[in-house]
């Protein structure tokens, strides 16, 4: 079992959103930028991924933020301080690639924002000059944004509706960068929504700036004994569980990608009904 | 027509016991059962268990023992039965094997000590495993198993990687020998292969959680959600957390593909993610668990293993009208066991043997809607020695399907090889190890057994590979000795 120290509810216009600290000290001790867990929320939950957001070494710490979308998430977010979530398990995957490229872009998307966050740091750390690019729907959705100035040079940030930044998305501020700015990059590093990173992708590709994404698909074991979670890469079935998450976003078949991300919505979608019904074992 | 035979005069004159037939094992009905998942065999009853042993011959030179993996004394454990003494026979198989209400479930005997039988001779063998499942079960109803004395403590600790049936096997045999173990289990369920793997109507996972209580009561120390290669390496669990010896068990790891296209539709899975679903996750009574799987009226399970049959008996459970086994080769070459086949065709499997599948074919939405295949004859033999299935040129037919189950094997988990770069790892990536019996690794101190080591195999070898490893072990406490990996240098 592991007790969550802290909850905080992102902001009254975002109550979806919610972040944790886990007490995990192992964990916490074991981890390194770009690495997941996945946790069991109770008795019958299901294993979920979700990237570790930041550490606390001294305190033996995890965090993770999460956005209730499905029944798992909400049964998550139902959670207090104080309260346990009965399987973690982790540091998973391979750590994000770190070393001195130069000037690294890191885009974060949503809720994406939160698993970019330990990447910039490390790139920082590592004596990158780092660009972040944050992008939300909406300002009150915009999240991070005070942790990832810390661990940035410079911060730009992008919203669809135009209530803060500019108004767009984190590919136009790219694009500007790239082809207006002028501005010499030698990494990319974006997480966000499947869709997003597509773009970002296609936006990069043709100025061969070499672009990371980190791959959420749906696990099971998250090990690599189940292959749930396989991508096209390169031409090449990988397994993101232990081959990545991290790929050279250039060359993931993002389409095949999405369609398997969509396998079990019409289960998502019941779960979802059961619990909102409040019939399901946590009301 | 008659089988009687003119009675000789020897007969006469000595009247021969009449002979008692090998006592059928109960099960449900195949109809009904194949649409549950509660366990298909139901276990002798008292009197079909006493009758059965007394067919045992008790012989001097038992051959049942040299045939058994972990060698069971079995004719002490059948006589034991034949005088009603349950308990103590239960006993004389824990002597050597911990887990005997798993193995009496899952061991192919038909390979093994019932191979070698000698009533097995002039009929059919004394049913050992059936046995040895009765006095299991037997103890488990009978109030709570006494825990054997344990010698004073050696102030020696081993890290066991993985609680499957190697682990859990070195796990007893070394808590007994007065050694402080910690197994590290990568998932949140103890038994390996055993919770994730095999399905509830052929193993409860009541059995398993029973078995490695056993273990937690006797004192060893289970560390759950470990995965190791990830949180602690094996340097660090040696060098940093004080343990004298490693034991890796950590089984079987990626599941192989076959390289055809269409293999990443939805609808395709490996039977490693299926079972697991099911087995582990409960899927198969979902909402109730949240781990969701598919109901698929079509299904093809590609493959002639035990994981085969397990996959395709786990899709009719789910409610497919058709499932399907899908093998290269004949029925004669099926590496599953009968006992397994059997069941599968009983319960409605359709086999389409000596046919091999070419292309997944899908729709716009990305959804599996057919196997194309292809007709194959058998050739010569191979390396493995069964005959080669050739292609037929221009046999090729679709079957329509929703579904398409790959069981066609594994290949070794990368994850404790990437940490560990002083461990040899053969061509094919499992960890290389002096011989069977000493399971010495090429890393001092650490030892390896089960399918990393040898691929995809059974519990039971499993479990011989753990109980020689935990024996190596011994002696490397005692001794401090380990060997030359690189001959002389």
């Amino acid at each position: 079992m592991f007790e969550i120290l802290e909850k905080k509810v992102w902001s009254d216009e975002a109550p979806k959103i919610k972040e944790f600290m886990v007490k995990a000290p192992e964990i916490a001790k074991a981890h390194h930028a770009g690495q997941f867990i996945i946790l069991i929320v109770d008795e019958h939950g299901e294993r979920i991924p979700l990237t570790i957001a930041d550490t606390d070494v001294q305190r033996g710490t995890i965090n993770i933020l999460f956005q209730e979308v499905g029944k798992s998430t909400m049964c998550l977010g139902l959670l207090n301080k104080g309260g346990r979530i009965h399987h973690v398990s982790g540091p998973l995957g391979k750590p994000t690639h770190i070393e001195k490229f130069g000037t690294v872009v890191c885009v974060g998307g949503g809720i994406g924002i939160a698993p970019v966050h330990p990447i910039a740091k490390a790139m920082k750390d590592a004596g990158n000059k780092v660009i972040s690019i944050l992008g939300s729907r909406t300002r009150n959705l915009l999240i991070y944004e005070d942790k990832m100035k810390k661990v940035s040079h410079e911060i730009r940030i992008t919203t669809d509706d135009g209530s803060y930044g500019r108004h767009g998305f984190v590919t136009d501020e790219l694009k500007h960068m790239i082809e207006v700015e002028k501005i010499p990059i030698d990494l990319v590093v974006v997480i966000g929504p499947p869709i997003m990173m597509k773009f970002v992708c296609k936006v990069t590709e043709p100025y061969k700036i070499k672009t990371f994404v980190s791959l959420n698909t749906i696990m099971v074991d998250g090990t690599g004994m189940c292959g749930a979670c396989r991508v096209t890469v390169g031409g090449k079935t990988k397994f993101v569980c232990v081959d990545g998450p991290e790929f050279d976003g250039h060359q993931v078949d993002f389409e095949e990608m999405m369609m398997r991300q969509r396998q079990y919505l019409p289960e998502e979608k019941l779960a979802k009904e059961i619990c909102e019904k409040q019939t399901c074992r946590q009301a | 027509m008659s089988d009687e035979k003119p009675t000789k005069g020897r007969q006469e004159t000595k009247p021969k016991k009449p002979k008692i037939p090998r006592q059928p094992m109960p099960e449900q009905d195949p109809h009904q059962r194949a649409k549950n998942f509660s366990s298909v065999t139901l276990g002798y009853k008292l009197e079909h268990a006493v009758t059965e042993a007394s067919r045992c011959l008790q012989c001097k030179k038992p051959f049942c023992i040299t045939g058994c993996p972990v060698s069971i004394n079995i004719p002490k454990f059948i006589k034991l039965i034949q005088e009603k003494e349950f308990l103590k026979a239960v006993q004389a198989i824990k002597e050597t094997n911990l887990l005997p209400a798993v193995c009496g479930r899952v061991c192919p005997q038909e390979d093994q000590c019932e191979k070698v039988c000698v009533v097995g001779k002039k009929g059919e063998p004394v049913a050992i495993g059936r046995l040895e499942r009765f006095v299991a079960d037997y103890e488990a109803e009978h109030g709570e198993v006494p825990l054997p004395e344990l010698p004073p403590k050696t102030g020696k600790k081993v890290a066991v990687v993985g609680a499957g049936p190697g682990g859990l096997t070195v796990a007893g045999d070394l808590i007994r020998r007065g050694h402080d173990v910690t197994i590290f289990e990568a998932l949140h369920k103890a038994g390996g292969v055993l919770v994730y793997g095999i399905p509830e109507f052929r193993l409860p996972k009541a059995i398993v959680g029973r078995e490695v209580k056993y273990l937690q009561r006797l004192g060893v120390d289970l560390r759950l959600n470990h995965v190791i290669g990830k949180i602690r390496t094996i340097d660090q669990l040696m060098k940093e957390d004080g343990y004298d010896a490693v034991f890796i068990g950590s089984g079987a790891g990626l599941p192989w593909f076959m390289g055809i296209p269409g293999e990443n539709l939805n609808g395709v899975y490996s039977a490693n993610e299926y079972l697991t679903r099911n087995n582990l996750m409960k899927a198969f009574e979902f909402p109730v668990y949240d781990t969701p799987i598919k109901k698929f009226k079509n299904v093809a399970v590609i493959g002639g293993g035990n994981v085969a049959m397990d996959s395709v008996r786990t899709a009719l459970r789910l409610g497919a009208d058709n499932a399907y086994i899908v093998y290269r080769r004949s029925r004669t070459e099926m590496p599953a066991r009968k006992e397994e086949v059997d069941h599968a065709e009983h319960e409605g499997v359709q086999f389409k043997n000596l046919t091999a599948p070419v292309r997944v074919i899908g729709n716009e939405q990305g959804w599996v809607t057919g196997l194309e295949c292809l007709k194959m004859e058998l050739g010569e033999p191979d390396a493995s020695g069964r005959r080669r299935p050739v292609p037929i040129k221009g046999s090729e037919f679709t079957l329509p399907m929703d579904a398409v189950i790959i069981a066609i094997g594994t290949s070794a988990n990368p994850l404790i090889a990437q940490t560990t770069p002083d461990l040899k790892l053969n061509k094919k990536g499992y960890i290389e190890v002096e011989n069977e019996t000493t399971c010495r690794t090429s890393k001092k101190g650490v030892f390896a057994g089960g399918d990393i080591v040898t691929g995809s195999a059974t519990v039971i070898l499993a479990m011989g590979a753990g109980r020689n490893a935990a024996k190596a072990i011994q002696q490397y406490l005692q001794t401090g000795e380990w060997w030359k990996p690189n001959g002389n240098q």
